[in-house]
């Protein structure tokens, strides 16, 4: 009698993973605390609208961190990526589209999309050749990149902003659909194929054995530099349609947006359980992270709290959940204390996710 | 003699040099002011702050960690230690002592979070720039000082040169801060056992484990040792811009590791030196001057350091390309 | 530590009794009384003596898990034995022998990865010592005395100035053990030391060795190289599951008396005897060449045939092996596979083509050692388990997971554990398995059975052996005379890039053999 739901709660376990089962324990352990302190006004119909409305844009960033994240690498260029995009989109759109609505002016916009995601493409090409082909760390590919993507944006607007944009483009940004918000809608059509492909497709699985070990991936016949080349293209079109939720949501794109989202998306991949060295991390997690830190935005914000008090508990909870993780690690090793080479692996055994470990860094 | 010329050679920082040389021989020549003096002098006092924080995140570099928090310390004990001076408690003494002190301690808290839990340098000081600048901007809502105290607004004028229309050259507190620290930095890393100690860990940590070197305390020290460049650079930077203001220092932290990694240090720890870094500086520096000078809008400025930290990275990747010595070697 | 401490070797040698040929010093500078260790769970050692005598050389054999990490943690002073045990050093008892009296007492462990600081420079890491102790200035000239002497002390010349990264494995060794003389060390613990050596280093090596000892230094290697080995150690003792199994002199063993003491099995091998002449030529090497690694390179590989490469390191069969499979691309000459000629752009066609290999190094270059067990064992075909839309199907997974596991017999409960947590015997053939998964009509072994436990070798051979008989064509390339005797058909020798002979095996003898690799 009692056997199917056991039997379903260890497939619901089994296939969400020790991560996200952690992270959804503090997500539910989080909206007991806010609700208990702000009331139960956080979980009303406005304010999770309100919520809905904010997650896309830092989704969508986090996704395009998220990748070469996996890869074992990082690319810092996301932002500067997106605002070219919506630079580009916006200037397509203020430039050309025709007056009245009908099937030029739909398309135009279309072509308009288009265009800024074939541009965050080439930056994603560049980002790619450097760390695939001429085995430049990512840190500093990207870190180039960025600075000279920063600079055509700059240098075209002189830190203008191009602003006037036809009604659909107002819609994605404030509309919504049977009261889901139309970004939000985005962020789901876009995050749920994403994935599907890391976790099931070819693409996806070998972009984490890449991030374990990228030497082993290619001797076992895999094209690595053609993997990586696609990932940092992909991250860097999942920063063009950021970039197009950004324009929509404001208004107006500009070469500075979302410059303090950089690190925060690093921060939101590891705390949903992506491996910063790379080879580990779920699309799931990255999600349920998201809704946390969105949850701690708008409870602060509901206690009247500034905005800057959510980047520092957005710190510190991380630092928090990292805490946890190592400590459980220790309480494991010392209970095992195995001898042999095993040691370290003697967690593995038992079935935790190690903390990720310190790697060229010194970990002290 | 033909030791020093053997160290230097093939080393980024000769290749550094030429370059910069190249550049300023380019700049002397077509703009008029480039060469004076005071344009140098400019030039320095106005980098200043990057390079004594490019220094501090050098010897991170070298221990083989990364931080990217430096900007909030700044921030932070620019912020502290100007308002308890405005409040009159602290006189040139005090207001070091405070920077330093407060920054030192900053930056051990990264220590401890690097060594206990596990996670790479670099999230860490992610999440705890996150901490302390959300922290600061609550605390102050982002208010601007622009009442400093005199004294501290006049700063240093050393003269050292007085020139023929008696105008003066003198050191103010940026070159003088700067000067210390690059010293003070130079000397801890090539001529004492801990600055080997440093570079051994950076190379090795496990080797430098077994050696018997002080790990966890050289890490201390490393962190701490940031932090407390940061409260120097924060009131270099402040003398110099005449304010304190909470949201100005952050966001430059990957421009000071820019400048860093071209100066030669490696991402991976154990390689690096001060003259490098200085250079690094110099060159990005010596390059948006230029083009000042020569009337480019300041709007492309950051395309050209774009471009040029591109080429250098590819330059470097090209020379990385060193064939990798093994046993296998045709010798039998 | 000034360059005089180098010297103080002498008196070493006056204090344990005098005489110059220290060997004949009876009593033991470092002697071990049932020592016993308990981890947890795990008892890693059980009442083992050990007696080190100055100026002897001591081999440590046993398998990985027999505890000789363990025993040489606690004469490193890094580990406490539990009570019961004791330890004396130069005649004095050591109740609580921590790292730093165990350094001072002059106890000096190289590793097999030798810790070293590849981004200092030679006499750096020579005179590292120099470092520890209270904050201080670095005398930069001191160091460069220290080193020299150090070096000059046993012959080494090496340039002092540059960087260690730029040196190559035998060279790094070599500054280990001038590390280890600067310190003024007693006794060597070496691990491993020959595994990386080409025969030329391995007998600079050696004759170093002979020099230490004659100085009154004790050296102790561990060691599963018997056959280098044996030409200088004096006693061996072997562990067996922490116990151990006795002390040996050095005359009294033989591979097979000391395979069947680490192991408690005797393995017997008698040379194949199989004719395969009819079979196609599945691989075919013509005149292959590349400049600076092999030259002129004819072979011929059948289906079913086991052809044994053999050769000292360096010889170019690695470099040879990694061409056959497409990663490197030859200057001269063709490949042939069936009979039809091929060129190899990348490894990527060589596996279309139907070649696999298995390189050297298992960690770093075979597995994705953080990666899931069945992850790695399906890497290489995740194009065939496609469903309709492109993604991989669980199902088709999970049987080609079930399949590699159960084929190739890997210990495990659960194929989503990290390879790490396999043996060494059990992660090849998670190797093996992702290689057959490709349905390959080559395999080309890298030294397979390296870092593999006695037990565990014989079932690789026993995989290889059911593999050939299958009709595949194999290519072993191994360093152990015994290993390519007894499991190949036929064994081509290798010499500065050349075939420098060719053999039947079941017509040749162990030591013609020899005779051909080493001649």
């Amino acid at each position: 009698m009692s056997a199917a739901p056991e039997r379903l709660l260890t497939g619901l376990k089994r296939g969400l993973g020790p991560v996200n089962l952690r992270l959804l324990s503090l997500l539910l352990a989080l909206s007991v605390l806010f609700a208990g302190i702000a009331g139960p006004q956080m979980f009303s119909a406005a304010s999770l609208r309100s919520m809905a409305f904010q997650l896309p844009e830092l989704g969508l960033l986090s996704l395009a961190m998220m990748v070469p994240l996996l890869s074992g690498g990082l690319d810092l260029s996301i932002i500067a990526t997106a605002n070219l995009s919506s630079l580009t989109m916006a200037w397509v759109l203020t430039h050309g589209l025709p007056a009245e609505p009908g099937l030029m002016w739909a398309l135009w916009q279309l072509g308009a999309v288009l265009a800024g995601i074939l541009v965050a493409a080439c930056v994603g090409l560049l980002n790619g050749y450097l760390i695939a082909h001429l085995r430049v760390s990512p840190i500093l590919a990207t870190l180039g990149t960025m600075t000279l993507v920063k600079g055509i944006t700059v240098g075209l607007t002189h830190g203008g902003v191009l602003s006037g944009f036809p009604a659909p483009v107002l819609f994605l940004g404030h509309g919504t659909v049977a009261g889901v918000p139309v970004a939000l809608l985005l962020f789901a059509i876009v995050a749920i194929p994403v994935g599907v492909v890391l976790s099931r497709s070819p693409f996806g699985l070998t972009v984490a054995m890449v991030g374990s070990n990228e030497v082993a991936t290619r001797y076992s016949g895999i094209d690595t530099p053609w993997v990586l080349m696609r990932v940092y293209v992909l991250s860097a079109c999942l920063a063009a349609i950021a970039g197009l939720v950004m324009m929509a949501r404001f208004d107006s794109a500009n070469a500075a947006y979302g410059e303090s989202y950089l690190l925060v998306t690093i921060l939101a991949a590891v705390l949903g359980g992506v491996n910063p060295t790379g080879g580990f991390g779920r699309v799931s997690g990255l999600v349920i992270a998201l809704v946390i830190l969105q949850l701690i935005s708008t409870a602060a914000s509901m206690l009247d709290l500034s905005q800057f008090l959510t980047l520092s508990i957005w710190g510190a909870t991380l630092i928090g959940v990292a805490g946890t993780t190592a400590l459980r690690a220790w309480w494991i090793r010392r209970r095992l204390m195995s001898p042999s080479t095993l040691a370290a692996d003697g967690l593995k055994t038992a079935g935790v996710a190690v903390a990720p470990a310190a790697t060229n860094d010194q970990g002290g | 003699m033909a030791e020093t010329w053997r160290r230097w050679r093939g080393t980024q920082e000769l290749r550094l040099m030429t370059v910069l040389l190249a550049i300023g021989a380019v700049l002397w020549v077509a703009t008029p002011g480039f060469a004076s003096a005071q344009n140098l002098m400019d030039m320095l006092t106005s980098s200043a702050f990057t390079a004594i924080l490019a220094i501090g995140l050098l010897v991170v570099l070298v221990a083989g960690g990364v931080d990217i928090s430096f900007a909030a310390t700044a921030s932070i004990t620019q912020y502290v230690a100007l308002s308890l001076a405005n409040q009159g408690h602290l006189g040139w003494m005090g207001l070091l002592l405070v920077a330093v002190v407060l920054g030192a301690l900053l930056g051990l808290v990264n220590a401890l979070l690097v060594t206990t839990l596990g996670l790479s340098s670099i999230i860490v000081t992610i999440a705890t720039q996150s901490l302390y600048y959300g922290l600061l901007m609550a605390a102050t809502n982002g208010q601007d000082i622009f009442a400093l105290p005199a004294w501290f607004n006049d700063g240093l004028h050393w003269v050292f040169h007085v020139d023929a229309h008696g105008g003066e050259q003198a050191l103010n507190l940026q070159i003088v801060v700067l000067a210390l620290i690059c010293g003070f930095t130079g000397w801890l890393l090539t001529r004492t056992s801990i600055g080997r100690q440093i570079f051994a860990m950076g190379g090795n940590p496990e080797a430098a484990r077994r050696v018997g070197f002080p790990v966890f305390r050289l890490n201390l020290l490393v962190y701490g040792f940031m932090g407390a460049v940061a409260g120097l650079a924060s009131l270099v930077h402040a003398q110099l811009v005449q304010s304190v203001s909470p949201s100005a220092l952050v966001g430059r932290e990957l421009d000071v590791l820019a400048a860093v990694v071209l100066g030669g240090a490696s991402l991976n720890g154990g390689v690096g030196s001060v003259a490098g870094t200085l250079l690094g500086v110099a060159l990005l520096a010596v390059l948006q001057n230029g083009l000042t000078l020569l009337g480019v809008s300041s709007y492309w400025s950051q395309l050209c350091t774009g471009g040029v930290i591109l080429a250098a990275i590819v330059m470097m990747a090209h020379q990385g390309r060193r064939p990798m010595v093994r046993s296998e070697a045709a010798a039998v | 530590m000034a360059a005089a401490e180098a010297m103080r070797l002498s008196p070493a040698i006056a204090g344990a009794g005098g005489g110059v040929a220290a060997s004949a010093d009876a009593s033991p500078w470092f002697d071990l009384h049932a020592i016993s260790k308990r981890y947890g769970g795990v008892q890693a050692l059980s009442g083992v003596d050990i007696a080190l005598r100055s100026g002897e050389v001591h081999c440590l054999c046993g398998q990985n898990g027999s505890g000789k990490s363990t025993l040489i943690k606690i004469m490193a002073g890094v580990e406490q034995p539990d009570t019961g045990g004791r330890i004396v050093i130069d005649g004095k008892v050591y109740p609580h022998l921590t790292p730093t009296a165990s350094m001072r007492m002059g106890v000096q462990v190289i590793y097999q990865d030798l810790s070293l600081f590849p981004n200092l420079t030679v006499a750096e890491n020579i005179a590292i010592g120099q470092h520890l102790g209270r904050w201080h200035t670095v005398d930069r000239a001191a160091m460069l005395r220290t080193a020299t002497a150090a070096m000059r002390s046993i012959g080494v010349a090496l340039d002092p100035q540059v960087l260690v990264s730029t040196l190559s494995i035998a060279q790094r060794q070599l500054v280990a053990i001038c590390r280890a003389m600067a310190s003024d060390a007693r006794l060597l613990v070496m691990d491993e030391p020959t595994a990386s050596l080409t025969r030329h280093e391995v007998d600079g090596l050696l004759a170093l060795t002979r020099q230490l000892t004659d100085r009154g230094v004790a050296i102790m290697f561990v060691s599963h190289r018997l056959d280098e080995v044996m030409e200088v150690a004096e006693r061996v003792t072997v562990l067996r599951d922490g116990v151990s199994q006795g002390c040996f002199e050095a005359t009294e063993m033989t591979d097979q008396r000391l395979t069947t003491l680490m192991t408690g099995q005797a393995f017997h091998y008698t040379p194949r005897r199989l004719d395969h002449s009819a079979a196609p030529v599945v691989l075919e090497a013509r005149g292959l060449s590349r400049a600076g690694e092999y030259e002129d390179i004819d072979l011929r590989v059948r289906a079913g045939e086991i052809l044994g490469l053999t050769g000292l390191l360096g010889t170019g069969r690695t470099e040879l092996a990694l061409s056959l499979f497409g990663m490197t691309q030859p200057d001269g000459g063709e490949l042939r596979v069936d009979g039809q000629a091929v060129a190899l752009r990348s490894n990527r066609d060589a596996i279309r083509h139907g070649i696999a290999y298995l390189a050297e190094d298992r960690l770093s270059h075979g597995l994705i050692v953080a990666q899931s067990i069945g992850s790695n064992i399906i890497v290489s075909v995740l194009d065939e388990l496609l469903n309709a839309f492109g993604l991989v199907a669980e199902g088709s997974r999970q049987a080609a997971v079930r399949r590699g596991v159960d084929d190739l017999r890997i210990k495990t409960d659960n194929p989503d554990n990290a390879v790490s947590t396999l043996s060494g015997g059990n992660q090849q053939r998670v190797v093996l398995a992702k290689w057959l998964a490709t349905r390959p009509r080559v395999l080309i072994l890298d030294s397979p059975t390296v870092g593999v436990d006695v037990a565990a070798k014989d079932g690789i051979y026993e995989i290889i052996r059911t593999l050939a008989a299958k009709g595949l064509a194999v290519i072993m390339i191994s360093d152990e005379i015994s290993e390519v005797l007894f499991h190949s058909d036929r064994i081509l020798v290798m010499a500065r890039g050349r075939i420098s002979h060719s053999f039947d095996a079941s017509r040749v003898s162990a030591d013609e053999l020899q005779e051909a690799v080493h001649g």
